[in-house]
Formats: structure tokens, sequence, C-alpha cells
């Protein structure tokens, strides 16, 4: 099953909604607790960080027998710097993105944590490409 | 401890999530960094807070937790206390500091995620 979502760059009260929507599809769906919420923790994540960062963006979620495969595609300003970007504590996030409670610096860090494949493409000036992938391990 | 006990403990109050007030809390987090509780807080529980905005209810509800009690006299939104109805959390409001509170209930045995970095 896949799920199509815009990520709206200009409420930041929304963010966060495509990744709860997506949660309760998977606790629908039977899905075990600590997938579900490995799962939820990712795409928030990354989806907090498109708002944030880029202006929002589309988020594309195929929920398949075996795995969850995310992909959130942005047409922000890119990440000069991957391997700076995933120090834990690095962040460029502005300082109203901080008076929010974000901009910890652990955004990609908590992604690549709960995720069992993640790989960022991004491009400065173009954009970014962010694919996760959660493995269902049924207990 | 209960969630009625917690509130107690803050001079707080509950102002969502009445019905879970005999439920039993065993642990507890602070921080007004929502990633932070996101990487090092892995259990169920109640969250305390000074950061007031519909995300904090999203992320208590998508980890799972318990709770949210508010410091410092924050108050939740209309849209907040509705969504966390939604999700089944509680709210406490506290007007205490964030040390103190988290200083109280710890004494009072709440405990934490112990787990160091």
């Amino acid at each position: 099953m896949k799920y199509e979502y815009d990520v709206s760059g200009d409420d930041f009260s929304k963010a966060g909604t495509a990744s709860q929507d997506i949660k309760r599809k998977l606790q629908q769906l039977g899905v075990p607790v600590a997938t579900v919420k490995r799962t939820a923790i990712a795409m928030f994540e990354a989806e907090i960080n498109m708002v944030i960062h880029a202006h929002g963006g589309k988020a594309t979620v195929d929920i398949a027998e075996d795995r969850i495969s995310i992909v959130m595609e942005d047409h922000g300003p890119g990440i000069p710097d991957i391997e700076l970007a995933m120090q834990p504590g690095y962040s460029t996030a502005s300082a109203e993105a901080r008076d929010l409670g974000w901009g910890a610096g652990m955004g990609l860090p908590n992604m690549k944590r709960n995720s069992d494949f993640m790989n960022i493409e991004s491009t400065v000036g173009v954009g970014t490409k962010v694919t996760m992938e959660i493995h269902i391990q049924n207990a | 401890m209960t969630v009625e006990k917690i509130a107690q403990i803050v001079n707080g109050t509950i102002v969502c999530g009445e019905e879970f007030k005999d439920k039993e809390i065993m642990t507890a987090c602070g921080s007004d960094m929502m990633s932070d509780v996101m990487a090092f807080y892995h259990d169920r529980g109640m969250l305390l807070t000074g950061l007031v905005n519909i995300q904090v209810i999203r992320t208590a509800s998508l980890l799972d937790l318990d709770g949210v009690c508010f410091v410092r006299g924050k108050k939740p939104t209309v849209e907040m206390i509705s969504l966390a109805k939604e999700d089944n959390l509680f709210i406490i409001e506290t007007g205490m500091p964030m040390f103190p509170a988290c200083g109280k209930l710890f004494a009072a045995g709440l405990k934490g995620n112990q787990a160091e970095r």
C-alpha cells in the first residue's frame, strides 16, 4: 500500500500530521509496536526537518509485508556536508525553529538509528531526498 | 506513582485525562527539545516540559507516552488539549519550574532513564 502526503512548509502546527496518520495505519494493520514506534520517530523527524529547513515537500510511504519504505523529497536549500549534518548535536536550524523545540541536532541521527537503511541524496540549491526503510519484525 | 499523586507533588492540576488519575507512572523525562526526547527517552511514562506547541503532544503520542506535565505555568492550547484527549494522554499543569518539579518527583520515587551518553 502506497500513501502520499504533501508536507506544508507554511504551517508549523501541521508538521507531524503525516507521521501521525502513518502510525495509525500501521497500528490498524497490526504491525508490531516497536516497528510502529521506530517508523513514527524516523518519519516525524524527517517531516520536521522538511518544514524547518526546506519549506515542506512530499512524503511517500510504501507499506509492504516485510518492510516500510519512506521517501521524503524536498526542493529546499540542500545539505552541503551530509557527514557533518549526521553528527549528533550539529544543527543549522534557525533560532525560531529552536524556540519551537527543534534544532537539537538529533534529527538525522534519530532517523538513522530508527531505520534499517537510510540514504540521503542532496544537491545544494536543488533539494534533498531521504530514503528510509524499516523492516517489520514479527515477534 | 499515580497520575493524581504526581499532580499533588508538583502542586499541579490535571487539565485533561482525569480518567487516568489512578494510572501508575514509573518513569519520566524532562526536556524542552523534542528531538532529545526522541533520542534519549525510550520508556513509556511522562514528559515534563516548558515548551508549549502542538508538536509536544505529537511527540508524546508518537512515543506512546502516557502524558505530559507542563512546568513554569505554561498553558497548553485548546488544540493541544483536544489532540491529547484524542490520543489518550493526560496533561498536568504546574507553576513549578522544571528543576524542582523533576527533583520532587525523583525524590518521591519516580525514576528517569538512567542510561548515560
